[in-house]
């Protein structure tokens, strides 16, 4: 995980994408699309809903992994784009607009001309400033939904119904719902894997090694980290949307600055760069959260020394842990 | 909008700005020398203030108990160096973020468990209670008047310490090339140390002396962290005097922009949605102050010198 330094080789990232077999994650993929069996011959039901929300969450990590791992931009307010997500599925569903074909495009929309914004301002920055900055946008969006008092305001928004799918209530059936956070997880995968293996992913990862060299080469390096950016915040916006339609509810603790933390840590966990990590990251996260929050109320003060050891000790996340082991070798 | 209220509020806003400066010098000062950042910081900040209640109400007395605040505020914050930051210096600043994300985790949870989660406050000292009468029937807490003038010594005093001591050339030299102050023969990691205990000492002496006002809280920490950043990307990083200025803007344009926002926009239009309108973008001002400032200028005001 070499962002500053050189000396320290990014593992998960170094090898060529284009020569990844995907094996992990298909593998992953498929036993994910077991579950519901593993549920109907007696796994309990909570499993259900807690890998829903996983996948949800692994999306809006996968998101991340794009401009944080590929890209080398360590942003910290990557969680208001699943807020705006949310929001937006939120407020019009409480208008009475809950079809996802309408949703799609307000959230996606929105979602892009945040992210165009904000991040032609915090682009402009390196590094520690960027941290920051992301961070401080972020928050301005945390604020403005905590000031929204006609949806919720403080308190959050609860939603009476689902989305639709051109009309039919896709959403409501809890294992049809769970292949739809599936697919739409297995897509943006498809998708992200396609975008760094391109040319535009070969120049991004190039510019997080040295940006002054392939600007040389006559790259407009701000131009394509502002489009991975953008990008990024769009499918995480996506995950914003599902987040709303599982929990039928939006509130802006969903994008509170420890909620970035996290999906950073997601990443982390995983393993930068490599994007199947991200998905294993956020599952292995989500599942950490269930089991320590079921043992005690400050499962906090066990999680933080988990992260605190974690960054101290081990190097490459989970996904370099399992290439020391032998499993998932790319080469 | 009156003059008095003017004025009241331009206080209130000076008075935020000092405390943001104690915090942001501390972050600042840290981020330039050791290129460490450090999240965690907030937590000393919060550390303070609840240190401060258990001093105060021990002690009985308010200078006794911020006086031993600070030493166990200073205390904690070796260990956190000695365990964890220490092991963070040569670290990627992801590796940086992630690690003190985690101890504020941990602070954030653990002060929870020690002092409980409802707030919790100290008594303004006797000898500070009271009002200064500004004008005719318009008061002002002598306290608040006493932590402004309290911030801007220790301000005068960091300057003091930064401009005209040998300890504060180094600080300086540090901040503009670490490798080459250590290469001169100075032991680094010695002033290392002496940063990190300024900036902890600077960050729990603004949340104990924040604590008589502000309601002691878990979590407290992390919205004057937030903040202490814009400060910083505003002022300039490693700058003292660009956090200053940082923070005097951030601290004036946040608390006049929350009072006086609906009035504003109530000129042009109507009362609901002035408010409404009013609440959403006063809490977005500093933000928006932020984006500006960056547009303007990406390295902030007053960049620390020999930084690009």
């Amino acid at each position: 995980m070499s962002i500053a330094s050189p000396s320290v080789p990014a593992p998960a990232a170094a090898a060529a994408p284009a020569k990844r077999r995907p094996v992990v994650a298909i593998v992953l993929f498929a036993l994910l699309a077991l579950l519901p069996v593993a549920v109907s011959l007696g796994l309990p039901s909570h499993w259900l809903t807690l890998v829903t929300r996983a996948m949800i969450f692994a999306i809006a990590a996968l998101s991340l992994d794009l401009i944080l791992g590929v890209g080398g931009l360590v942003s910290f307010g990557h969680a208001a784009f699943v807020g705006i997500g949310a929001y937006a599925t939120g407020i019009m569903i409480t208008e009475g607009r809950g079809e996802a074909l309408l949703i799609l495009p307000v959230v996606l929309g929105l979602c892009a001309l945040f992210a165009a914004v904000t991040g032609a301002v915090s682009l402009r920055t390196r590094g520690v400033t960027f941290i920051m900055i992301t961070l401080a946008f972020g928050q301005m969006v945390y604020f403005l939904a905590q000031a929204l008092s006609a949806y919720g305001g403080d308190d959050g928004l609860t939603l009476y119904e689902r989305s639709t799918v051109l009309g039919f209530d896709v959403f409501k059936n809890r294992i049809g719902f769970f292949y739809v956070v599936l697919g739409v997880l297995v897509a943006c995968y498809a998708v992200i894997s396609v975008i760094v293996a391109s040319r535009f992913g070969r120049v991004l990862r190039a510019a997080r090694e040295n940006a002054t060299r392939v600007a040389v080469t006559g790259f407009h390096v701000g131009r394509i980290r502002l489009v991975a950016y953008i990008i990024s915040g769009m499918i995480a916006g996506l995950s914003g949307f599902l987040l709303a339609n599982q929990t039928e509810f939006v509130s802006p603790a969903y994008m509170s600055w420890p909620r970035s933390g996290e999906l950073i840590f997601m990443v982390v966990l995983g393993g930068v760069g490599s994007l199947h990590g991200a998905i294993i990251g956020a599952l292995a996260f989500l599942f950490a959260e269930d089991v320590l929050s079921g043992l005690t109320e400050h499962w906090k003060v066990i999680f933080g020394p988990m992260i605190v050891l974690f960054v101290l000790f081990t190097r490459g996340g989970l996904v370099g842990l399992m290439r020391k082991l032998g499993v998932g070798r790319h080469d | 909008m009156t003059t008095g209220l003017l004025i009241v509020q331009i206080l209130n806003g000076l008075q935020l700005g000092i405390l943001l400066f104690l915090v942001a010098a501390g972050l600042t000062l840290v981020f330039g020398v050791m290129d460490f950042i450090n999240l965690a910081h907030g937590v000393q900040y919060m550390l303070g203030a609840y240190l401060a209640v258990t001093f105060v109400s021990l002690t009985g007395s308010f200078v006794l108990g911020l006086a031993l605040a600070l030493a166990a505020a200073l205390v904690i914050g070796l260990a956190l160096e000695f365990l964890v930051f220490r092991h963070l210096y040569e670290r990627d600043h992801l590796d940086q973020v992630l690690a003190t994300f985690g101890l504020i985790l941990l602070l954030n949870q653990g002060v929870k468990m020690v002092w409980g989660a409802a707030p919790l406050s100290v008594p303004v000292p006797a000898f500070l209670a009271g009002n200064v009468a500004l004008m005719e029937g318009i008061l002002y807490p002598t306290y608040r008047f006493a932590l402004i003038g309290a911030g801007l010594a220790v301000g005068a005093l960091l300057w003091f310490v930064v401009e005209k001591t040998r300890t504060g050339m180094l600080l300086r030299a540090g901040a503009s090339n670490a490798p080459m102050v250590s290469a001169l023969g100075v032991d680094i990691n010695k002033l290392f140390m002496i940063v990190f205990a300024f900036g902890t000492m600077l960050a729990a002496f603004a949340g104990a002396m924040a604590a008589p006002i502000l309601s002691v809280e878990p979590g407290m920490g992390d919205n004057i962290l937030i903040l202490a950043f814009v400060v910083i990307v505003v002022g300039g990083i490693g700058s003292i005097r660009g956090a200053f200025v940082g923070a005097l803007i951030v601290g004036l344009v946040d608390t006049l922009g929350r009072s006086f926002m609906n009035d504003l926009l109530r000129l042009f239009m109507s009362a609901p949605s002035a408010r409404a309108a009013g609440a959403a973008l006063s809490s977005m001002l500093i933000y928006l102050v932020m984006a500006i400032v960056l547009f303007v200028r990406p390295e902030g005001l007053l960049p620390a010198k020999g930084r690009a």
